[in-house]
């Protein structure tokens, strides 16, 4: 890396001399290093996969969920440091309570990526404390209209048809740029984001992981939960069966 | 601050003189606070009572601002979850305080996805502390709350006030209804220890009937909650109490 | 505290309306404990009422604290809901931090301290605290709201309180009687004389009614009892 050893990358307020912050360029680093997360915009919901590597055979299943709910209508997925996660879904928790707090409404899912983007780009500015080391997607559904945005560490937000981020986020993208997002229900969407998970997941690298699915949709009441266990089951049976016609294929050619 | 009282009517205290007109200093505190008094728009009883398995529960739908009746259409009996359903008498803007921080509450609990849901009980004491801690600050939240719900399978019935006296029982009633439902219920149980649904909901409306005789502040539209072990909560009304003024002209010498 | 200076005009005052809050509501019931050399009976009623309202008929107002120690609670019952909490609370950490459970004196000083730190907004209780003591003996020790403690053998507390005690000062004290022998009450006398006292309670207070609860507190534990009384 070039920046080592010029000294330009020690904080977080000091510019490089070509107009970079370092800091927040290792902060992508560290969402490179963690497994990958997409989401999925449909005809009529969103529709979160998240690949969660496990460490350890000692883990408990459910430890270090990689999807929360922030509201009812809310969930929030991300790659990146768990810890610094969680306290991102803390911060975006509070603000939706304080919203319902003051309106008595939901809170508007683009009001929080506002509020939540400028919340880790305050972290970008001083020299005291570090950027946040994970991008988090939001996904909503309101008035039944599915929403999603992304956050990177620099504080930088989209609003987003498709999304992944973490090891995988090139292969998983191209993949996710094949389907035709907006004609598709959440109910396909489901197995699709299951089968983008298995095909981006480096056997070689990372051996075992865990199938994270969640959804936001008409079929959920328009509230964010993980998806029913016979969907879930559907879908990594579908995303099992589309590596092992994969790899046939594979064989075929050789 | 504290002196003795006049030796007679405007007179001067004893040991000081006839001081009029006096321009002496009398020196006062100015960082006093002033706390709720009284109620503003206020709600009046609320009926309820076991049953085999569940718990029925009735009020009006009147919001009355001293002797006026205000506000004609305002629900009082709210569920909170599908094992809890809650009333309130008194103070119409502080349930709605309590209300609003319950449902806040609920959602952060859902959030958690823990599969852990508020128990009767634990609102039930939850409540008892608010309302103490609120009465210890000599600023109270003017309310008579009930708490009904199914624990473990069985049925619960709580109470709180506004100075977190709570009691659990067979039958509750607040308001005018502690005077004039509470014997009626009793003397129902004391006939018949179990009553079943349909006999439990025919003596809330018999009580609701005679509220409405008997009590200035009542109303005749009026919502019943029923929570029961097998079917669950639901809440129906607007009902309408059956009216019978014909004996009202044989009335007279008041 | 800042001051402000007011004029004062007296003959131009009207009187102040004080429409306040009551924090405090006074729920009845009586408690009657009586101590003998190794045992210790506590009763209280189980009516809980406000006026001339009866809220239930059936409301605990005896609190175990250990196996040896019984609090009895007669008051406000806001007040007593929440320092039996404390109380609850202070007895398990106690146990944890000294790996023992606390003795009955201690609880006696224990409730005293809790009751004097809220002096001047006391908790309007009329506690009696019973329990064996280290030698196995029982004790009775009763508190005024504030905390005064005070150790004795037979006490009455609560609404009818005042009416009681004089009972038990002749019949437990051998108090204003001639050519008494001064002997140790049973246990069986004792469980008699409580029951006749809140029959006799239950009679003239309007406060105490509906049933008795008797807890019978020896070194095999404590033993619970109850007894019906007339509930109107």
């Amino acid at each position: 890396m070039s920046s080592i050893g010029t000294g330009y990358d020690l904080s977080a307020s000091q510019f490089s001399p070509d107009g970079r912050v370092f800091q927040v360029e290792y902060a992508m680093k560290a969402v490179e290093n963690s497994g990958t997360v997409i989401g999925l915009k449909g005809s009529d919901g969103i529709v979160l996969a998240a690949e969660k590597l496990i460490l350890s055979k000692l883990h408990e299943p459910s430890t270090n969920q990689r999807i929360f709910n922030i509201d009812q209508h809310i969930g929030m997925a991300f790659s990146g440091l768990i810890a610094d996660a969680r306290q991102i879904v803390q911060i975006a928790r509070r603000e939706a309570a304080e919203y319902r707090q003051q309106y008595r409404l939901s809170i508007p899912l683009k009001y929080l990526n506002d509020r939540v983007s400028m919340y880790m780009h305050a972290y970008t500015l001083y020299s005291a404390i570090r950027p946040y080391g994970c991008s988090v997607i939001l996904s909503g559904y309101e008035n039944g209209e599915p929403v999603m945005y992304t956050i990177d560490p620099s504080g930088v937000s989209y609003g987003n048809l498709g999304c992944a981020t973490g090891k995988a986020k090139q292969s998983a993208k191209t993949e996710i740029e094949k389907l035709k997002l907006s004609q598709m229900p959440c109910r396909e969407l489901v197995k699709e984001a299951a089968k983008i998970i298995y095909l981006v997941h480096d056997e070689l690298k990372d051996k075992n992981f865990e199938l994270e699915l969640s959804w936001v949709c008409k079929d959920s009441n328009g509230h964010h939960q993980r998806v029913p266990e016979n969907v879930y089951q559907e879908a990594e049976k579908a995303a099992k069966q589309a590596m092992e016609a994969d790899s046939e294929s594979d064989n075929e050619d050789m | 601050m504290f002196s003795a009282p006049p030796f007679w009517q405007n007179g001067p205290a004893p040991g000081s003189f006839y001081d009029f007109p006096n321009m002496q200093p009398q020196v006062q505190p100015n960082d006093f606070r002033q706390h709720t008094q009284s109620p503003v728009t206020t709600s009046t009883s609320l009926v309820a009572v076991t049953y085999d398995k569940g718990i029925i529960i009735a009020g009006d739908l009147l919001a009355s601002y001293g002797s006026l009746a205000r506000y004609r259409n305002c629900p009082r009996i709210v569920k909170v979850n599908n094992n809890i359903i809650l009333g309130s008498s008194g103070d119409y803007a502080d349930f709605q305080y309590v209300q609003n921080f319950i449902e806040q509450k609920v959602i952060s609990d859902e959030c958690l996805d823990d599969g852990i849901t508020l128990k009767p009980k634990s609102l039930y004491c939850w409540l008892t502390r608010i309302l103490y801690n609120r009465r210890s600050k000599m600023d109270p939240l003017w309310n008579n709350f009930i708490v009904a719900g199914i624990q473990d399978g069985e049925p619960f019935l709580g109470t709180v006030d506004k100075q977190g006296t709570a009691y659990s029982d067979k039958i509750i009633c607040t308001g005018y209804g502690a005077h004039i439902a509470t014997p009626m219920l009793r003397d129902a149980l004391d006939n018949k220890p179990q009553l079943t649904q349909a006999e439990a909901r025919a003596q809330v409306e018999r009580c609701m009937e005679v509220l409405y005789y008997r009590d200035a502040r009542s109303f005749p539209k009026y919502q019943l909650g029923i929570i029961d072990a097998d079917q669950g909560v639901s809440i129906e009304g607007p009902l309408q109490v059956a009216q019978n003024w014909s004996v009202a002209h044989s009335i007279k010498g008041y | 505290m800042s001051l402000v200076v007011k004029p004062n005009f007296p003959d131009y005052q009207t009187a102040p309306v004080q429409r306040g809050f009551n924090p405090y509501a006074d729920n009845g019931g009586s408690v009657v404990a009586i101590a003998g050399d190794d045992f210790v009976i506590i009763g209280a009623d189980t009516r809980l009422s406000a006026g001339f309202s009866i809220y239930t008929r059936e409301q605990n107002k005896l609190f175990p604290l250990s196996s040896t120690t019984v609090l009895g609670c007669s008051g406000c019952w806001c007040d007593t809901l929440t320092l039996t909490r404390i109380l609850k609370s202070r007895m398990q950490m106690y146990q944890q931090e000294h790996n023992k459970t606390m003795s009955t004196t201690a609880c006696a000083q224990m409730l005293s301290t809790m009751l004097y730190y809220k002096r001047f907004f006391p908790y309007y209780i009329s506690n009696v605290l019973v329990g064996l003591d280290n030698d196995g003996k029982g004790v009775v020790y009763s508190y005024d709201p504030i905390g005064h403690c005070e150790k004795r053998t037979h006490r009455a507390g609560g609404s009818a309180g005042a009416l009681l005690q004089p009972l038990l000062d002749n019949q437990i004290g051998k108090k204003n009687m001639l050519n008494v022998k001064e002997e140790p009450v049973s246990q069986q006398r004792a469980l008699s004389i409580i029951k006749d006292v809140f029959i006799s309670a239950a009679e003239r207070d309007i406060y105490t009614g509906d049933s008795i609860l008797i807890n019978i507190i020896t070194k095999d534990g404590i033993k619970e009892e109850t007894f019906q009384l007339r509930k109107d």
